[in-house]
């Protein structure tokens, strides 16, 4: 793998940038592979990767039907954070969140990650409780997390509108310095790299159709490029995980729906934090392009189209207009939906299932690009032992049976 | 934005006065005490989510405040019918059969 620093910038530039080399390779599927990704997004390149680096299995394949990170992996609105209510969950956030701080470095790619913290803010006595009671739990989870009084946050923010007059006045807010953002991109980008290198073959253009099994144990799966062997088959389908279900039999307790983002027309800056209500139900970060980006909530209904209703986006700007009056006459540049697979508790699923070799990283909701590295390096250790990792143990699908569920509903920042 | 047909009110609606209410046609367990935990998760939690057509239970929120059926496609949003609770569906797709 060619070593990207600025100094290679600089000696590239002498030949017109004309010979850096492929960043990775288009290979023809082997036959046989030890494990087979669905999907190739952040999360099943991130498996890939930890795969082959940390558990020495480098016959591997990821199976992308479309490109490379072209899914919710290009959609979300980049923002990075740990501040989790329940133990289980802050524990597994806070895993990703630390290997964040060293992802760039250790992919010598440039991920743009920047700790430019996340305000949470609050409106009514019952937020306030709520982020009282979520600050402590983090920091009794070693997660750094403050209380700001509406002085400090209108400090730190001032075009924010903390007055009194204000339609749902902010009474306070949650802050962790160390979330913030990255480009999304690149982490699909960095990882798919940093994977090729070790000898991943990534497959793009390739849909699975089918599931192979044998005696209740995987044997391969049925692509539009024909059958191929495997070992073990690991789904990170994200909204289309139901779909892959489907072709074994299988039911998940997963609904997919529409989650919609915009981005504004380029700025100059103006905003150098993330600030999220959860209680007026909007979010909006500025990207070091100058764009205002601002997600919405769901749909309510079940859809893989890619695209949401109107009146949702009208809703979100409704709120972040209500929070920022600057913003009122900025023109919108992009709207779009992802598909995000919902789970009924709000948490992930990374489990094994009942069919040998087959496993699940799905259910991410609304909330799958900051556990990007860690989701991927539990989940690797989990197809690699057949075992769930420690911190990927409270997440199994059983959980939905036993009732151990693990309710973050609206007990993070915002409902995402 | 969806323009939806209430059953009821016989009369086409802006989306913004329905709410979403899930999969339909999922009837209540008649002997609770004799379920499996199995059985339990799978009335409360596990679902079709089908990429395709979908039979779906909507409110008339803003409107009749009735719950009524839908059958929709998942991929295109096309509303292929809504019919009143109690009613089968007319529309379904052959390989999915009917819950």
């Amino acid at each position: 793998m060619q070593q990207y620093s600025g100094f290679g910038l600089l000696k590239h530039s002498l030949s017109y940038h004309e010979n850096w080399q492929r960043v990775w390779s288009n290979p023809t599927p082997k036959k046989h592979y030890d494990v087979v990704i669905i999907g190739g997004g952040g999360h099943g390149l991130a498996t890939a990767y930890y795969l082959a680096k940390e558990h020495g299995i480098t016959n591997i394949a990821v199976i992308e039907k479309g490109y490379l990170g072209g899914g919710n992996t290009a959609r979300n609105t980049t923002i990075v954070r740990s501040n989790y209510l329940w133990d289980e969950a802050s524990h597994l956030y806070e895993h990703s969140l630390k290997l964040w701080e060293g992802l760039a470095q250790e992919l010598n790619y440039n991920l743009m990650f920047s700790q430019r913290g996340v305000l949470n803010l609050g409106h009514t006595l019952q937020d306030m409780r709520d982020i009282e009671r979520r600050v402590n739990a983090n920091r009794l989870n070693g997660i750094d997390g403050e209380v700001l009084t509406t002085a400090q946050v209108q400090e730190m923010v001032p075009i924010l509108d903390c007055s009194k007059g204000a339609r749902y006045p902010v009474m306070g807010a949650s802050w962790q310095a160390r979330a913030g953002t990255a480009r999304h991109d690149a982490v699909a980008w960095g990882y798919a790299r940093a994977a090729d290198a070790l000898g991943v073959d990534l497959l793009q253009q390739t849909e699975v159709t089918g599931i192979r099994r044998k005696d209740g144990a995987v044997e391969g799966v049925e692509t539009t490029r024909g059958f191929i062997s495997a070992g073990k088959v690991a789904c990170v389908a994200a909204g289309n995980s139901s779909v892959i279900a489907k072709m074994v039999g299988m039911e998940l307790p997963l609904e997919s729906h529409p989650l919609q983002a915009m981005v504004s027309e380029p700025l100059k800056p103006i905003l150098d934090t993330v600030v999220m209500s959860n209680h007026v139900h909007g979010y909006v970060s500025q990207s070091d392009k100058g764009d205002l980006v601002i997600g919405a909530g769901i749909d309510g209904y079940v859809g893989y189209g890619q695209r949401g209703s109107f009146n949702v986006v009208e809703h979100t700007i409704a709120a972040i207009i209500e929070m920022f009056p600057i913003f009122s006459r900025v023109r919108l540049n992009r709207a779009w939906g992802g598909i995000v697979d919902t789970c009924p508790d709000a948490c992930p699923i990374i489990s094994k299932t009942h069919i040998k070799g087959l496993y699940f990283n799905c259910g991410w909701g609304t909330g799958g690009f900051k556990a990007t590295p860690g989701a991927g390096h539990v989940f690797a250790h989990t197809i690699a032992h057949d075992d769930p990792h420690p911190l990927a143990k409270p997440f199994s699908i059983d959980r939905f049976t036993s009732g151990e569920l693990i309710d973050e509903h609206g007990a993070a920042g915002v409902a995402h | 934005m969806l323009h939806i047909h209430c059953p009821y009110c016989e009369e086409m609606r802006e989306e913004e006065e329905f709410s979403p209410a899930g999969q339909a046609h999922i009837q209540r367990p008649l002997n609770p005490e004799e379920l499996s935990d199995e059985q339990w998760a799978r009335y409360l939690f596990f679902r079709k989510n089908p990429r395709g057509l979908h039979h779906e239970l909507w409110l008339h929120a803003h409107g009749c405040r009735k719950y009524f059926n839908m059958t929709r496609n998942s991929v295109t949003y096309q509303i292929m019918e809504t019919y009143k609770m109690g009613a089968k569906p007319s529309i379904t797709a052959s390989e999915e059969g009917q819950s």
